[in-house]
């Protein structure tokens, strides 16, 4: 089981938060895109095997949205940080993932 | 290829099992290939045996990271069935089950393929409706399936609990009898004997670490072992597609995540069928060697890591404690997780990719195993003619974009 640092709440074991798939994935401009677009949008996932910036939501606690990353390889949490947020630099960044 | 038989197991048993011959040469990979796939899995080495055997390609290599069926086609619980509700879904895992149906006999090795049923249960009003729904499609697409009553539920598989008081009561089922289990290991090693025999090179222990791509066409690979070019290559590697895609530059619609599975200590036969509850999630069977084997859901969080939460576990064997009182006391021996790769609408793709001549087959999500033979029958039509069959047309990465999704979420009789 995940141990999640809830900015709020403190740390939490993951049965008490919500995961909420990949982080910073922006919509797209309606007028300006098409089906490759949308489908980028809706359905490709970068789903990299090493760090992958995620959402999570504290489902039983405070019930906020917030973004971490994690490493796919051994589930290490590394970085927690708001949602809206640039992604921080973490050591070990690179991903073998697309 | 040895031919197993009555005589060959007497003659055999006389010098105690001592000389057999190996079942599979282990090549050292050749410079070039007309054919690579990616993955000795099950799916791949179904690809590399339907090349040779249908469509005479056999300057084929099935490259393999570990060994083979040491993957996905190792960690499953080995359920297979065809009671899928929409029309694309049912054709393709009806042809599989077809194939079954004959193949120990093609392989010339026994699968311990085992028709026992595959019983679906019902938990409350919209499972009925849903079920009902299913099994009228599936009749409509020549499935076989029955609506079962609460009470026929409890004399098929009297060890369920059908009292109206319990948490999950039982309204009902739907059964599949043409359904069942198969050895997945010698669903494995089937292939790899009879692809073997017709001269593909199994090369295990053989990394791909890169994808080779000039003009946008695919040329080979680059591995452990070295370069390997080839004309054509598939990718075929359950947990791992994402990664293998990003070495040919593009992306795909899936995501991988952890599927556990656990086996109980041996027990007398007291289960003939497979239990399968989609409202609680949990999916139970017998092995022949008397261990319950027992499958869950997913865990949510993307991984690559082979391990999921104690807790997916925990919810899954409280519902089979409910649904099945006798195992309270059963203790549960092992556990492991396999990864799987999920597609946003439950079903797999398989055909081309935005790379000539590279082509995939993989997002089977949580159930790949059943599929094994439709899935390397289809895929090794599209790799030897360049298209689709219409069994996997429907099935091509292109349904993203065009918005045709065969969506099996919650539809084909599990929840994924």
């Amino acid at each position: 089981m995940l141990w999640i640092d809830c900015p709020w709440c403190g740390a939490r074991p993951e049965t008490e938060y919500r995961y909420g798939g990949e982080a910073h994935i922006a919509r797209p401009d309606p007028a300006a895109t098409d089906d490759a677009g949308w489908a980028d949008y809706l359905f490709m996932r970068t789903n990299p095997k090493g760090v992958h910036a995620e959402r999570w939501m504290h489902r039983e606690g405070c019930r906020r949205w917030f973004n971490v990353l994690r490493s796919t390889v051994n589930n290490e949490v590394l970085a927690v940080y708001p949602m809206g947020a640039p992604r921080p630099d973490v050591p070990g960044g690179e991903a073998e993932g697309g | 290829m040895t031919k197993f038989s009555i005589f060959s197991l007497a003659r055999n048993a006389l010098s105690h099992h001592e000389r057999w011959p190996e079942q599979w040469r282990s090549p050292a990979p050749k410079p070039a290939y007309e054919v690579v796939v990616i993955g000795a899995g099950g799916h791949g080495l179904a690809t590399a045996y339907y090349l040779a055997a249908r469509h005479g390609i056999t300057d084929v290599a099935v490259l393999e990271k570990g060994w083979l069926g040491g993957g996905n086609t190792g960690r499953n619980t080995t359920v297979i069935r065809s009671n899928y509700l929409w029309d694309e879904s049912a054709a393709l895992y009806e042809h599989a089950l077809k194939l079954w149906e004959g193949l120990a006999q093609e392989l010339n090795y026994n699968l311990m393929f085992s028709q026992r049923g595959v019983l679906n249960l019902i938990h409350n009003v919209h499972d009925l409706q849903e079920a009902t729904r299913r099994v009228n499609a599936n009749h409509l697409n020549a499935v076989d399936a029955e609506l079962l009553t609460t009470g026929q539920v409890k004399a098929f598989c009297p060890i369920l609990n059908t009292a109206p008081t319990t948490r999950y009561p039982i309204l009902g089922g739907t059964l599949q009898r043409r359904g069942g289990n198969a050895r997945h290991d010698a669903v494995a090693w089937g292939y790899a004997r009879a692809a073997d025999a017709r001269g593909v090179d199994i090369i295990q222990n053989c990394e791909v670490t890169g994808i080779d791509v000039e003009g946008g066409r695919v040329t080979g690979v680059q591995t452990t072992q070295g370069a390997i070019a080839a004309r054509k290559v598939a990718i075929v590697v359950a947990g791992h597609s994402s990664v293998l895609a990003a070495m040919a530059g593009f992306r795909l619609p899936i995501e991988s995540h952890p599927l556990q599975a656990l086996v109980s200590e041996p027990l007398k036969p007291v289960l003939h069928c497979v239990i399968m509850s989609n409202g609680v999630h949990v999916y139970v069977s017998q092995s022949d060697k008397g261990e319950l084997v027992i499958g869950a859901g997913l865990d949510p969080p993307n991984s690559y890591s082979q391990r999921g939460g104690l807790h997916t576990i925990e919810d899954q064997m409280g519902a089979l404690v409910e649904l099945i009182p006798i195992v309270s006391r059963v203790r549960m021996m092992r556990s492991w997780g396999g990864i799987v790769d999920v597609c946003p609408d439950a079903s797999p793709v398989i055909g081309k990719t935005p790379v000539e001549n590279l082509y995939i087959n993989g997002g089977w999500g949580t159930g790949g195993f059943k599929s094994t033979p439709g899935s390397g029958w289809v895929l090794a039509h599209t790799i030897a003619t360049g298209e689709p069959h219409p069994l996997n047309a429907p099935f091509a990465l292109d349904r993203f974009t065009s918005g045709r999704l065969i969506d099996e979420h919650g539809a084909a009789a599990v929840a994924h």
